[in-house]
Formats: C-alpha cells, structure tokens, sequence
C-alpha cells in the first residue's frame, strides 16, 4: 500500500541524509520526498511516499523514530488527510494541438504559466493521481518536460504535529 | 577544550592513534594528566579496545583517530560495536573546515562513511559547542539501545589559539531523543499471565540483559518460576550456566535441548534479545506453537522478524522487577504437575544429546580436541576469568563449553562476527581489570589479523592469555566446505605458510608456548596461568577435522532440526 509519511524533524546538517540513508540501508523504497523549513526555523518537515505492507511501514516508522534527529512522525494515511503535490509540464502546442492542450488544462483546473508559439508551460497541482492522469490525457507526443515537487501533506481537522 | 570536556565526563582512558588532523588534541592530551592514553598500533585495535572496556565495565569506551585512514581504519571496530549495541564515542581528527569538500589531504568523509553502523554523530563547526557535544554523544551512546557516537572535529576547531568560556553542561535534554524506561503495565500484567497459565515455557535471553545489568533480575526470576532458561551468543552469563534450568546457548550452534524445547515451547519470554536469523533458523517454522512475548528497549527490535504477542517496550531492568513484583503479589503459580513434565522432557533431551554430561567429542583420538581445550581453560581458571574470543569454530567452542556464571565475562564479536576482536578486545577488558584473568581465545587465521598488538601489550603491561586453537585451517569456512561444498577448501588453507608464533611471541617480549601432545594441555594451561603478569601465547595444535555441532539444519530446517555429529541428525 502507498503511505505518506510526514516527519518533523530537526532542521540539522545531515538529517536529511541520515533519512535518505535510512531508506536505502534497509531496503525500503521512496516514491517521492520533499522538504522543506517550517515556520520554526529549527525544524524541517520531511514527506515522503513510500510503498509497502502493514509489516513494512511499521518497521519503517520505528526506524525513523529511531533516528535521533527526528522529532515526531505520522503516518497521514492512516487518518483524514490533504494531499498536494505540484507539476510544472512542458508541452508541445503548435497547431490544433493549442487548442486542444488548452481544454486539458482547463479541465484539471491547471494554469498556463509560460507561452511561446509553440509550446506551453502548464502548472497544475493535485493529487497524484490526479497529475497521472493530466499526463495521460494530454498524451506522451505532446510532452517535453515533466517536473514533479512530489507529494506533501497534512491531517484534516484538529491534528497538528508539532512539538 | 575537548579533553576538559573528557575529563569532565570522566572518561579514564582514551584508545587511539595520532595523525595530522589530531595533533591539536593530542598536544592537549600532552599536557594533563587525568585522562590516559593507550597508543594502539592500528585504529581497529583502538575501537576494538574500547568496545571490550565498555562490554566488560558498562562503562562508555573512548576512541580517537585522525582523519582519513585513521578514520577508515576504526569503521570496522565501529561496526563491530553498532551490530552488538555497545557504547562507545569516536572522536575522528578532519581536515580544516575550509579545505571540507575539496579532497584534501587525508580528508574523508567520515560522517557519511559512518552513517550506516553509528547511533548518532555529529561535526562540530564552533570550538564553543564541543563541551555540549561531547555531553551529548555520551549521553546518546550509554541511554536506551545504546550504540557508537562519533564526533568529526575539524582541525581548526581544536587550534589552541581559540578560546571560550567554558562550562561542561551538567545535563542535556534531547528533543527529539527520549529513550523509553518503564514498560507498559497493562502489557506486563497480561505477559505475566502468560507465564502463569504456560506449561511449556522457555526463557531466552540476549545482550540486553547482559547490558542493561539485569542479570540478577532475570536469576530471580527464572527460580521464582522454575522455568528453564536459555541465552544467546550475546546473553551468555545473562543466567549462570552452571545452574540447573540453564539449557545452554542456543540458535545455530545452540544445545540440543535449548533448540529443541523452543521449538516445543508454548510460551516464549525473550528478553533483551532480537530474534536474529543465527537463533531462528527458518522464521516461518520458528517455534509454531509459542505465544511470544518479547521485552526490549529499541521498539524496532520487537516484531521485526519474529511477530511477538505481547510486545513490550521498555529497559530491561525496569521490566523485569516489575513482572517479579507481580508474581510475588499474586498466588498463582503455574501448573505444577505441567511445569514437572515439562522438566522431565527436557531433562530426557539433555541426557540424550546435551553437550555437559559427557563428552559429545571423541576422547580416545590421539588429537588434541578443541572442546576439551576449552573445558581444561574452564577448569584451570576456575569458570571466574574474562574470556574474549576471536571468530570461527573456536569462538563457538568457547560459547558452548566455558560456563559462564557472571555477565560481562564473555566478550566476542557477535554481531557483526569480526576476526581480529579477540586480543584487543581482551586487552581492552585488561586496561579496565588490572588485576583479573583475562583470556583470549583466538583461531590462528584471526589473530594474524589484529596481531601487532603483541605490541601494545608490550608498552602497557597487559598480560592477557592468548590461547590459540591452531587447527590449521579457516575452521569455520572449512566446515562448512565439508558440509556444504564437498570438502573442496578454496582458500581456507595456508599450505605452510604459518608463522611461527613462539618465536613471534617472543620478538615482541612474550612468553611462547607450543602443545601438541594431549597429556600435556592440562599441565602447559596450569603453567599459563601462573604466568600472573607475562603476555603467554599458546600455541595449541588442534585436530582439523573437527567440526561444531549441533548445527541447524539450513536453509529451511527449523529451531529443532539439527546436525549432532558428522553422522547423526536429528
Ligand atoms: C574479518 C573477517 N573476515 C572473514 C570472516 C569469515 N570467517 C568466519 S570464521 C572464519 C575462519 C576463522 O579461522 P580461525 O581464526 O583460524 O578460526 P577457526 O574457525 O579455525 O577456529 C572466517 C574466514 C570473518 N568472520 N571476519
Ligand atoms: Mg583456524
């Protein structure tokens, strides 16, 4: 099963590669991973996907508790949760393919952020899923470019991880 | 600054090996007095040491290298230490910070090299963080599972001409690092029921027990219950050996009788132990019967490979006196007439196969036997010395046949299984107990390989015992070329090759002794060991073809499924 795991964790030299580290030492595979400092400046929120059984991510989640840089964690799937993730999409638009990568845009609600005669530079932001299947839509001929942030995330309702 | 911050610490003994980087802190070691150094004469032998001082006092080792190979040249020992949870800082010399990323000479990066085996560790960028720092990493090493710290210190940092005002914190507070304590006391209630309605327990215990000084507990608690108790590899004197509920090692080259009733078990308290592959055997055939439950102190350890059912996180000590409290409050005891049967059982298995009530080994053959070396050391130090070992046969020799009554008396590397600990593991122990027996016993392939401490030795008057198993032969690999390769020895044998270690014992100011006949182990030994402050290297031909069992059958054999002999399975 896909997870998405989000850690708090120091905002130290090093952290990042001692998760990184973590994951490639046991074995455990990332699907994407993003990071980035939070409104306390010693702190950084690290998320990243990953794929595996009940028996797996638990194991994971111990190991990364483990890691004496890592403040707290949560699984978000295993709650109510927002995922988002961000593509920035180079594409080929000349002719009637304009028109018709435009519809597509529209569609998924995405934006043009950059035009020349012929191509679009396409921001949309989403789900995965729903990113997948933009790429799909607008097809491979068309695509230059693809520049995921990968996926962040956050609880519904009351939650907070914090300190 | 870092030395005061040692001293503050109270570290006694540094074990290291200077270098460029190093030189400010060696200067500084110089010019005090609190804080000893022991010169090794290769940075594996320093971590090594170190590790031992720690696994034989409880105590956090001290280790300090310069950068690049000095720094290379400890990972093993850091390994070593990371695989059997033992205590331990690294301090590694680094190139000035303005050269860090420009390949520099004798610049590694010692962090990233050391990520994988260390608990923690840290670079120190400002000369004002290193007495927190130096806090910090002991802290982490000696609290919850503990493990190796290594501190990376740029040469700048340490330049003499930098001063701060210096305080050494008193105590640190890590937030993000709160090692747990007390267990659960509604899972130590329903383990303790568990044990109360078992009829076939058994009690396996490993190196938490061991380092997390619970031994005594765990000696109360096996008698209160009368249920037999086994350890690994690691646990060994975790529980007397020479008790009556002790079933010996067990795992791999475990017992009969201690493989045979886990794998018979109904219940399962395995305490400060980690279910490693070399005690299961076979995970999905592991004990199909056993309601497991499982203390110890790294949350990851539990149901990691062994699903337990009555998971318990907590230090060892802590968990245990509660369980005891527990059943000394309530009336219930097991079921007497089930627990009686259960003894009888296993007391059959151990008449029938057990390693102690005679000898498993041929004792008419002209050759001297490695069991019976091991049994003579036993009986001439009186089962009371510390005793390190090296890897192979001989180690699993030692495991099964010295009897350990105390812990922190058997010292091997069992993990990670790394040749070369032995002798300076035992001169470790020695730097620490000035006074004791100290006894290393080694194969003549390890000890070729930490062997320039005969040295070391030399310089700082420590007069271990080395007692090598001279089988020839890469024991180990060969037996299992015997059993698994058609005896086809690829590169276990020397042809010849090996040195004379009298002679070599003596170049360096030891004594040599050589035993080749059998009538004359007992008397040589004697004769070792009365040579209270020599260096002895005995030298002790053993017969090749000997092999060590039991041994699981694998792959896919389970707990009980072993080789008793060359020519018995069970
Ligand atoms: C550093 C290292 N290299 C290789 C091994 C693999 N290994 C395990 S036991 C063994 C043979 C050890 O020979 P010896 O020290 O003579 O002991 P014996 O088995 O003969 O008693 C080897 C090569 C190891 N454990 N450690
Ligand atoms: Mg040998």
């Amino acid at each position: 099963m896909r997870r998405i795991i989000s850690v708090l964790m120091e905002n130290a030299p090093g952290a990042l590669s001692r998760v990184v580290g973590l994951f490639s030492q046991r074995g455990y595979n990332i699907e994407s991973l993003t990071v980035a400092p939070t409104e306390d400046p010693t702190l950084s929120r690290l998320t990243l996907t990953t794929l595996g059984d009940e028996h797996k991510i638990e194991q994971i989640t111990k190991h990364l508790n483990k890691l004496i840089d890592v403040v707290k964690l949560v699984d978000l799937t295993e709650g109510a949760h927002i995922e988002r993730e961000l593509m920035l999409v180079k594409v080929k638009a000349a002719g009637a393919q304009r028109a018709e990568v435009k519809r597509c845009v529209d569609i998924f609600r995405g934006q043009i952020v950059d035009v020349t005669s012929s191509l679009y530079i396409i921001q949309i932001t989403g789900t995965s899923d729903k990113l997948d299947a933009f790429l799909q839509a607008v097809g491979d001929a068309a695509i230059l470019e693809v520049v995921r942030t990968g996926v962040s995330g956050i609880s519904r309702g009351e939650k907070v991880l914090s300190l | 600054m870092l030395i005061r911050a040692l001293r503050d610490e109270g570290v006694e003994y540094i074990f290291g090996y200077p270098g460029g980087a190093a030189l400010h802190i060696y200067d500084a070691i110089f010019r005090q007095q609190d804080v000893k150094h022991i010169l090794v004469r290769h940075e594996q032998a320093a971590t090594h040491m170190a590790d031992a001082y720690s696994r034989s006092t409880g105590r956090v080792g001290t280790v300090l290298v310069t950068s690049g190979p000095g720094a290379t040249n400890a990972i093993t020992g850091i390994a070593t230490a990371y695989m059997d949870s033992i205590p331990m800082v690294v301090i590694s010399g680094q190139v000035m910070s303005h050269l860090i990323g420009e390949d520099a000479f004798q610049e590694t990066d010692m962090v990233g090299i050391s990520r994988p085996i260390v608990k923690h560790s840290f670079m120190v960028k400002h000369a004002s963080e290193i007495p927190e720092i130096v806090k910090k990493a002991y802290y982490i090493a000696s609290t919850g599972r503990p493990g190796p710290v290594v501190i990376d210190v740029p040469k700048d940092v340490t330049h003499p001409g930098q001063t701060f005002p210096y305080e050494y914190p008193e105590k640190v507070k890590i937030r993000s690092y709160t090692p747990a304590t007390r267990g659960h006391t509604g899972q130590i209630k329903k383990a303790v029921q568990l044990l109360l309605s078992a009829k076939r327990p058994v009690i396996y215990t490993g190196g938490g027990v061991v380092q997390g000084n619970a031994a005594e507990l765990l000696t109360q608690l096996v008698q209160l219950l009368d249920f037999p108790c086994t350890n690994t590899l690691m646990g060994l004197g975790g529980y007397p050996a020479t008790d009556k509920r002790f079933l010996g090692m067990l795992g791999m080259h475990g017992t009969f009788e201690a493989n045979t009733a886990m794998h018979h078990s109904d219940v399962i308290l395995a305490v400060g132990a980690r279910f490693d592959d070399r005690v299961t055997n076979t995970v999905s055939k592991f004990c199909p019967n056993a309601k497991i439950i499982h203390v110890d102190i790294d949350p990851a350890s539990i149901s990691k490979t062994v699903v337990a059912d009555v998971p318990i996180v907590g230090a060892v000590d802590s968990v245990l006196s509660e369980m005891l409290a527990l059943i000394q409050e309530t009336d219930e005891r097991p079921d007497a007439e089930a627990i009686a049967a259960w003894w009888k059982q296993i007391n059959e298995w151990r008449d029938r196969h057990g390693l102690y009530a005679k000898p498993r080994y041929d004792t008419s053959s002209e050759k001297i036997k490695p069991q019976e070396v091991i049994t003579a050391i036993y009986e001439v130090t009186k089962g009371d010395a510390f005793v390190t070992s090296d890897v192979g046969q001989h180690q699993m020799f030692t495991a099964q046949y010295y009897r350990f009554d105390k812990p922190r008396r058997w010292i091997n590397s069992g993990g990670l299984g790394t040749m070369g600990f032995g002798l300076p593991a035992a001169m470790g122990v020695q730097v620490a107990h000035r006074d004791a027996t100290v006894v290393c016993v080694t194969g003549e392939g390890s000890i070729q390989m930490c062997i320039q401490e005969l040295s070391t030795c030399t310089q700082y008057h420590l007069p271990v015992k080395i007692i090598c198993l001279n089988n020839q032969a890469l024991g180990m690999v060969r037996q299992w070329q015997d059993m698994q390769y058609s005896s086809r020895y690829a590169e276990s044998l020397y042809e010849d090759s090996l040195p004379d270690f009298i002679k070599l014992a003596e170049a360096y100011g030891h004594v040599g002794m050589r035993v080749t006949k059998r009538e004359e182990l007992k008397a040589k030994l004697e004769e070792c060991f009365a040579l209270k402050d020599r260096v002895v290297f005995m030298d002790i031909m053993v017969d090749q073809s000997e092999h060590v069992y039991p041994m699981h059958v694998a792959p896919n054999g389970s707990m009980r499924d072993m080789y008793l002999s060359k020519t018995e399975r069970t």
